[in-house]
Formats: structure tokens, C-alpha cells, sequence
């Protein structure tokens, strides 16, 4: 499904990924754990078409397609989704507006109809029961005064309306009780099918916990170092990242 | 037409008439303020930045007697929706017309200001006629009242409330040649009445003009007033409006001014606070394309203690536009425990458009509350990126997020048909 070759990028000359490697097949759960600063939020920006961010070298194929050629838009039309770490407020557009309004653009991009009102509100009831979010909510500006655990359920009530098939999920967990992760979690979950697949990219260890993923893989310095099943990310939770740090300070002497 | 010679005639016809309406004596006044001051330039502080005196090295047709037969045909098309349930009236080329109004509330009085004049009303004329120039001391304020002539006058008498809003139209009727008018107009809204007033602006035929309009509201106790402007005129239709409300009595007052084309377009409203426990609101949204100008300066002179005013104007500018947005809120030394909020937003969707702001604060008083501030800035990118990766196109962003900007001017327009025409026209624009 997805398909990075060496991928390189940057912000202003300054170069944060320095050769990513990672293949992901539909149903399955990857994981990228790595130390602040690492490059783990990068990655998902880069994934997702934000444009401030370079490519310099490498490539990307998202179900056959290359994927650093198009509009961040397309990429979401195409069934990229990412699960933003600080979830944008945008005062006087409300939640349901936005949603429709989003839906209808893929559908456009897709060559479908706009959805009409009725089937949109059942949709809509469906994933608002998914997420355990309220109607008030959602005719809210968008997450203008949410709390954290709003604006993350937001996201993922988003994520279940757009259907993508790949999801990026940039530190879901951060700012969130266990409560609040146990529903994002259970919602991911839900979602989750043989025909997609989730990218989770997390500093710690617990949300593993709630989402397990089939493999883990360790972003340090821009590069994916080491890379596992979910017992690595135990590991990590266990020993911290300068065991990694060490093993790649070693490994770069050699 | 920038010559003070140009009017001299007309001032003079108009003043040998033999009124005894004590109309005479306010245009000679003022006539004697516009000999002196003439047409406000660069150099007039108020009017750094709108420059209106290349207007006047034009020729206008200018009259002081109703000439244009407009039929009801003509001006079909201007109608606002929602005219059905309102009452209506038309100025054509800055005379108010009776015979094309329309008023279907019983309790609205609405009448030529020389009736007025000398009618039972001439009390409330003599009050409130020409307020505006204490605060207004320019040439182009003394112009109008110079000329008061054709006027309107609007009465709602004590505890009156008119169910049906009230349009006021200025139509110029530019068909043939350059237009000069000059609108005026007085409403007094007497005690626990209440009235919804929207104003607004439409140029038939394709010659310049320039409308430099007048409108004077007395606000009396416990009266409610909503005032609406609504300018979305041709690009080759410029005009000064002025708004002067003064509240002598508790009462409550809400304006919303929303300019959507023209071509230069100043507008001045002052609101002022001459009583006790007076509330204001003033809100208003500016949305410029192509090489429009618009200038919107407010005053809110708090004269007296115990007030509220709350005062938020936001601006979108593409293209070429430009525009000024200058907020003066004066508290008085008697005006203690006042509350006074101001705040201009921009948003600036070309790197050729503009806008200079600058928001005033000057307190008389110890014990007051207020706060001022003005931002000037593009679209969010983070927030475009975001409604992006949902899927939604660029261009579909971009309109989202203008309208999402507007929205808190918006949700204050409140009669509905008006409301959606705003957001009609809006939506056409992005």
C-alpha cells in the first residue's frame, strides 16, 4: 500500500529526514516510536503533503500512485488520512460543515455525486455513536474550546467519515487521559480492516497498549534505526532510547 | 465642481425661496463652515488616507429640485428581499421621493423633512437637525447640511414598534450624465419604540457619481434600534455616508454596516452616548475586490457615565483594494464605569490590497473599562493545510475560511431575508 524508498526532507535547508525506508501492507498496524526530535512528526507532515516541509530526495508510492506528486487534497482523496497531533481551531466553520464539505470534495475527486442530507445524517449518527461524540459538539466551531480529548475524538470521528485507507495517527495520545485513549483507541479499532491500515506514530508506549501494532519501527536522527514486532516497543518502554542512541553511536564508529 | 462659486447658485436658489421652516438658518451656517473649509484633503487628518478631492475636478449634474421621473419599474430590480413585509422608501439622486414609497406599518410616520419642519414635529426637528456637525467639522458634513433640502423625516412616537422593517433606498439614477446628491435624512425614535433600519445604496446607468449622504438618529428612552447598511454598489458610484446617532435616553442600539463594492467609499458613524445606561453595538464587515476603497470611521462618545459599547469591524481585501478603518471611543469626565470594547481584524487576500487601521482610545474619566486593537494578517496556513488534508481543494479552503472569518459579523445581522442576502453575495465573491 504504502511504499517510502529514501525518503529525505527538510525545513529551511535544515534536513530532519535522512533516508526513511518503510514498506506497509493493507491490515496491517506499524508503529514509529523514536526520541523528541527525532523526526517522527516530520515524517507524518511529509506523508500527509504539508508544504512547508522539502523533499529532497527519495520517493513515495501510495497504491500505485506517486504520492509526493499530489496536492495534500488529493492524498486525502486518494485514502491518506492524518490524524493531526494539534488539531487546527478554526472559529465560525462548524464541525458538521467542515465534514460535509470534505466528504463531498472527495466524492467529487472520486467522480461520485455529493452525498444527499439524508444519507450524510446517517453516517454522521453512526460515527458520533462510534466515537461516543455528541451532536452539540459537532455543531461547534470547529474545535474551537475543545478539551484535548474532543479535538483527538474529533479527529478520529473525521478519520471514520472519510474511510481512508491508510491513517496516520501523529501522537494521537499526546495530551490525553487513559480514558480519553481507550475511546480514540476503540474507535481506531473499529475501523481497522483487512483493506487498510494504520500508521501510528507515538513517543510512548501505552497506546500500543490499546492499538497493537504488528510492527515497530525506531525513528532516531531521521533515520528508522531498528525495527520489530511489538515486543521492541517494551523493550523501548523498558530501557528508554539511549539503549538506541548507544547502538547507533556504536554503529556509526564501526 | 471644486469651486465654492459651483454651489453659491444653487445655495442661493435654494435659500430664496422665503421658507419659514428654520431650515434657512442651519444651511446658512453651514454654508459659511463649507466657504471656509471647502472639500477635506490629504492634509485633513480625518481624510489622510481617502482622497475624495480628484472627485470633485469632475462635473456632476447636481439639483436641488426633484426633476427624474423614476417609474416603479425602474427601480424593481434594487428591491431587497423581504420587501414585501417592509416599508419602503426611496430617495432618487438625493430627494426623497413619497410617491415611490411605500409604508404599510400605521404607527411609522415618514414625511419631507420641510414638512416637518413646521408641523408638529418641528420641535423634534429643531432638537435633532444637524447634531452631526459638532462632531463632523469638515467641509464635505457642512456641504450636506448647507443643502438639507428633500429630505426625509421618520417618526416613531412613544411605545411605538414597527413590525415591518423599514428599507431606505438611495438610488441614483446615473443614466444619462455625472450625478452629485446629497441625501438627508432624520429618524427619531421616541420612547420604549422600536424600529429595524436597513439602509442601502443602487446606480442605474453607467455615468459617475458622488453621494455624499447625511442620516441623523435620535434614539429616546428604552427605544431599540437596529441599523443596518448594506453597499454594494457599482464601481463607478462613490459616496461619503454618514450615520450620527445620539441616544438621549436609555436605550439600546445595534448597526451593522457590511460594504461589499463601490468605489470610493467613506463611511462615518458616530454613536453618541447622552445618557445614562445607553448600550451600544456596532459591528461591521468589509469585503473589497478589484480597486475599491473602502474607509470606515466610527465614534463612540461616551458623554455620560454608565454605558456600553461593544465594537468589532472585520475587513477582507483582494486585489487592489484598499482600505482605512479609524475607531475613536471618547470618554468624557462625567462618564464613569464605562465599558467600551473596539477591535478591527483584516484579512489580506492579495499582496496588492491594503488596509491601514488605527483604533483611539482618549479617556477623561478614572473608572472606566476599555479596550482597543487591530490585526492585520493572511489566511492561516496551519488552517488551510488542515481543511487540505481532509481533502478539500485549495480554492474551497480559501472560501471556507473567509466565510468562516465573517461569520461572527454575520450571526448579528438578524432580520433573515437580509441576513441571506448578505451571505449570497458573499458566497458569489469567494
Amino acid at each position: 500500500m504504502l511504499n517510502i524508498h529514501n525518503l529525505q526532507a527538510g525545513i529551511e535547508g535544515r534536513k530532519i529526514l535522512k533516508g526513511i525506508n518503510l514498506e506497509i501492507k493493507a491490515g496491517e498496524v506499524h508503529a514509529i516510536m523514536g526520541p523528541n526530535g527525532s523526526g517522527k512528526s516530520t515524517l507524518a507532515s511529509v506523508l500527509a503533503g504539508k508544504q512547508i516541509y522539502e523533499v529532497t530526495d527519495g520517493s513515495v508510492d501510495f497504491l500505485g500512485k506517486n504520492l509526493l506528486e499530489l496536492s495534500p487534497e488529493a492524498r486525502a482523496a486518494e485514502g491518506l488520512f492524518l490524524a493531526f497531533q494539534y488539531p487546527i481551531e478554526i472559529p465560525g466553520l462548524s464541525t458538521t460543515n467542515f465534514v460535509k464539505t470534505a466528504i463531498n470534495e472527495v466524492r467529487k475527486y472520486r467522480g461520485q455525486e455529493p452525498l444527499d442530507a439524508v444519507s450524510f445524517l446517517k453516517m454522521m449518527k453512526q460515527k458520533m455513536a462510534l466515537m461516543n461524540i455528541d451532536q452539540s459538539l459537532l455543531s461547534r466551531p470547529l474545535n474551537e474550546g475543545f478539551s484535548g480529548g474532543e479535538k483527538k475524538r474529533n479527529e478520529i470521528f473525521q478519520m471514520a467519515m472519510l474511510e481512508p485507507k491508510l491513517a496516520i495517527l501523529d501522537e494521537t495520545d499526546s495530551g490525553l487521559d487513559i480514558d480519553a485513549i481507550r475511546i480514540v483507541s476503540n474507535g481506531v479499532n473499529k475501523l481497522r480492516n483487512k483493506d487498510n491500515a494504520v500508521l501510528v506514530v507515538t513517543h510512548y508506549q501505552r497506546l500500543l497498549d490499546y492499538i497493537v501494532p504488528d510492527f515497530v519501527h525506531v525513528l532516531y536522527n531521521g533515520r528508522i534505526v531498528k525495527s520489530g514486532t511489538k515486543e521492541l516497543a517494551l523493550e523501548l518502554e523498558e530501557r528508554g532510547y539511549d539503549f538506541i542512541k548507544h547502538e547507533v553511536s556504536v554503529e556509526e564508529e564501526v | 465642481m471644486n469651486s465654492v462659486e459651483y454651489y453659491k447658485e444653487h445655495y442661493q436658489e435654494l435659500q430664496s425661496r422665503g421658507e419659514k421652516n428654520g431650515l434657512t438658518s442651519i444651511r446658512e451656517n453651514a454654508f459659511n463652515t463649507f466657504t471656509k473649509l471647502g472639500i477635506p484633503n490629504a492634509k485633513h487628518e480625518e481624510w489622510k488616507y481617502t482622497r475624495i478631492g480628484g472627485l470633485f475636478n469632475k462635473e456632476y449634474k447636481f439639483s436641488i429640485n426633484a426633476n427624474i421621473s423614476l417609474s416603479t419599474d425602474d427601480i424593481k430590480a434594487f428591491r431587497l428581499p423581504g420587501h414585501e413585509q417592509a416599508n419602503e422608501l426611496f430617495f432618487i439622486n438625493g430627494l426623497f421621493s413619497s410617491t415611490l414609497s411605500k409604508i404599510i406599518s400605521k404607527e411609522l410616520v415618514a414625511l419631507p423633512l420641510e414638512e416637518a419642519a413646521i408641523n408638529e414635529y418641528k420641535e423634534i426637528v429643531a432638537t435633532h437637525l444637524g447634531h452631526s456637525s459638532n462632531y463632523l467639522k469638515d467641509g464635505i458634513n457642512a456641504l450636506n447640511t448647507a443643502f438639507v433640502n428633500g429630505g426625509l423625516f421618520v417618526h416613531l412616537s412613544k411605545g411605538k414598534i414597527t413590525e415591518h422593517p423599514v428599507y431606505i433606498y438611495n438610488i441614483t439614477d446615473a443614466r444619462s450624465e455625472n450625478i452629485f446628491s446629497q441625501p438627508r435624512s432624520l429618524i427619531h425614535v421616541g420612547e420604549n419604540a422600536q424600529v429595524q433600519l436597513i439602509e442601502t445604496y443602487a446606480t442605474l446607468g453607467d455615468s459617475e457619481s458622488f453621494t455624499n449622504q447625511v442620516m441623523e438618529i435620535a434614539v429616546e428612552e428604552n427605544a431599540l434600534v437596529e441599523y443596518y447598511k448594506i453597499q454594494n454598489d457599482a464601481t463607478h458610484a462613490n459616496q461619503v455616508s454618514t450615520t450620527h446617532i445620539r441616544q438621549v435616553g436609555k436605550s439600546y442600539v445595534h448597526t451593522v454596516t457590511v460594504s461589499l463594492d463601490g468605489g470610493i467609499v467613506r463611511n462615518n458613524l458616530n454613536i453618541i452616548l447622552d445618557a445614562e445606561r445607553c448600550e451600544a453595538h456596532l459591528y461591521g464587515l468589509y469585503f473589497q475586490k478589484g480597486k475599491s476603497h473602502i474607509d470606515n470611521h466610527t465614534v463612540v462618545d461616551n458623554v455620560k457615565p454608565n454605558c456600553f459599547s461593544n465594537e468589532l469591524y472585520k475587513g477582507v481585501m483582494n486585489d487592489e483594494a484598499s482600505g482605512v478603518f479609524n475607531g475613536k471611543i471618547f470618554v468624557q469626565q462625567l462618564a464613569q464605569k464605562t465599558n467600551a470594547y473596539q477591535s478591527n481584524k483584516n484579512v489580506l487576500l492579495s499582496d496588492n490590497a491594503s488596509v491601514n487601521t488605527k483604533p483611539q482610545l482618549e479617556i477623561f474619566a478614572d473608572d472606566v473599562k476599555c479596550s482597543h486593537g487591530c490585526t492585520v494578517g493572511q489566511l492561516d496556513e496551519d488552517a488551510l493545510f488542515y481543511l487540505q488534508s481532509r481533502g478539500i481543494s485549495e480554492k474551497t479552503a480559501h472560501s471556507l475560511l473567509v466565510r468562516a472569518f465573517a461569520t461572527d459579523i454575520l450571526e448579528h445581522v438578524k432580520p433573515a431575508p437580509i441576513k441571506a442576502y448578505i451571505e449570497k453575495l458573499i458566497a458569489e465573491r469567494l
